[in-house]
């Protein structure tokens, strides 16, 4: 089982400040726990404020075909959208990340890992499941699965022809992440303040 | 000595690196370091360089300090979780060493332990930072030291001729806002790269050491661009490693190379680290031909 948890207030509103906003709600996988009652206040708001260029609350959006013929109908709706927010698990917002290449893609939620299945998820989006959902900061490739040190920061020096240093086969992934930023014009997020991991966060230290 | 006061007098820094051994024995390293390595601003002690298991950082720089030495404590992410590396850094302190460099480490896939669990608990910015923090006193946790805290020259990493550079140039913006207080670079080969990298690097306004590696020999040359990240030989002077055998078997044409490559960066930045792999007797030669 996964829970997917919107993220603060203030994290979203940071995220959608001054910005017209598609949104996507994923609320297909049973194994997966979604802020329902949340998302639908969220939706309201954003409405209210007039940001809303329209939304979609479908299923399996980590299935890429799937989640192409569902977005088909809203492409008018996403154009006209600065941002695109996604309701899912890590995933999901991977995989619309990459489908929407020149669109800013946000996450919403952050999501926690439970026991138990874990729904549908194509190996090539890991999502590592971290409760800190960093995909914001990284243009929607995770770094904590697209990095072999999982590093937060930014590339560290093994980075030798494009590829991991530790895996030939394997793209770096702070290379995948800055070549994405600079594609949807977002490089100023790395000026974001120094990250530190909390591994504490699947308990109430955390809280 | 803090290096950052070599720095601040305008001096041209100078360090060079020491590799402890896989062992307790520690008599030929520090003989070498006291004939070859007492005249320069400080001296570097890897930190399990490559991954490779061999005897602490911490150790060495104490006994490298004990002999008259100004040692640098490099401190990698790889094997220490943070309260080990907060930990580490106080004792640093507490034994009088007060540079750091400060690197995320080789994964351990790349060393002689590829089963161990690698930690990376921290990152080189997330260290810059707890380092920072506990210069004013209060520890990643939140929590107050006790007494006076203490203070340290905080040195970190770059490459600037990897082919990455943009990547790397935001990372060590990052570096620089975490509190870094100077670089030390991978090792350069490419001149003009360099410069060009210089060109966008002193925005940052820290002083920036560049890396110096003596090629030994053709095979060295090739290994290092077939695996290392951010080095390149070009073709030209693994050339001129060929021309002539016994020279370069002698160390001279290696010396020659790693003292142009000075003499043509020395304008663009502030010092030079030299990684001498084994060769720390050509040290000397190569700062006397580069006319430092």
């Amino acid at each position: 089982m996964l829970i997917t948890e919107l993220k603060s207030k203030e994290i979203i509103a940071s995220l959608v400040d001054g910005k017209k906003v598609f949104m996507i709600n994923c609320q297909g996988c049973k194994e997966v726990r979604f802020p329902e009652q949340e998302s639908v206040e969220l939706r309201k708001e954003l409405a209210a404020d007039g940001k809303l260029t329209g939304f979609i609350t479908t299923d399996y959006i980590c299935n890429p075909e799937n989640m192409k013929l569902r977005l088909q109908k809203h492409m008018g709706e996403i154009e006209a959208a600065d941002v695109v927010l996604v309701l899912s698990c890590g995933v999901g917002v991977q995989t619309i990340a990459e489908y929407l290449e020149d669109k800013p893609v946000y996450a919403a939620c952050d999501t926690y890992p439970l026991p138990g299945f874990q729904g549908v998820t194509p190996l090539e989006y890991d999502c590592d499941q971290c409760g800190e959902c960093y995909l914001n900061l990284t243009g929607g490739i995770c770094p904590i699965t697209a990095c072999s040190k999982s590093l937060v920061n930014g590339q560290c020096g093994g980075c030798k022809d494009g590829k991991c240093e530790v895996d030939s086969e394997m793209e770096c992934g702070w290379e995948r992440i800055y070549r994405r930023l600079a594609q949807i014009g977002r490089l100023d997020v790395l000026k974001c303040p120094t990250q530190i991991r909390n591994f504490a966060t699947d308990d109430e230290v955390s809280k | 000595m803090k290096i950052t006061e070599a720095f601040e007098r305008g001096e041209f820094a100078v360090t060079a690196e020491v590799g402890p051994p896989k062992g307790i024995h520690i008599e030929g390293l520090l003989e070498e370091a006291k004939t070859y390595l007492s005249d320069i601003t400080a001296v570097n002690v890897t930190d399990n360089q490559s991954s490779v298991m061999r005897l602490g950082s911490l150790g060495v720089c104490k006994a490298l300090k004990d002999e008259g030495l100004t040692p640098i404590f490099q401190l990698t992410c790889r094997d220490r979780n943070r309260i080990a590396l907060q930990s580490d850094l106080l004792s640093a302190a507490m034994l009088g060493i007060e540079n750091l460099l400060l690197l995320t480490g080789d994964h351990t896939k790349m060393g002689d332990h590829p089963q161990a669990k690698p930690v990376f608990d921290l990152d080189s910015v997330s260290l810059i930072h707890a380092v920072k923090q506990l210069e004013e006193g209060v520890d990643l946790g939140g929590n107050q030291l006790v007494g006076e805290p203490p203070k340290f020259a905080k040195g970190a990493v770059v490459s600037p001729c990897s082919d990455s550079v943009d990547a790397q140039l935001a990372k060590m913006e990052r570096k620089v806002r975490a509190g870094a207080d100077y670089f030390q670079t991978q090792a350069v080969f490419e001149p003009e790269k360099f410069i060009k990298f210089m060109e966008k690097a002193k925005q940052f306004g820290k002083p920036v050491q560049i890396g110096i590696i003596i090629p030994k020999s053709v095979g060295m040359a090739r290994f290092m661009n077939a695996n290392v990240a951010g080095v390149h030989v070009p073709e030209d002077m693994i050339n001129e490693l060929k021309a002539d055998k016994e020279k370069t078997k002698a160390g001279i044409t290696g010396v020659e190379i790693a003292a142009r490559i000075i003499r043509e960066c020395k304008p663009y930045c502030q010092g030079v680290h030299i990684m001498a792999l084994g060769w720390e007797s050509k040290v000397p030669e190569v700062l006397k031909l580069a006319g430092i």
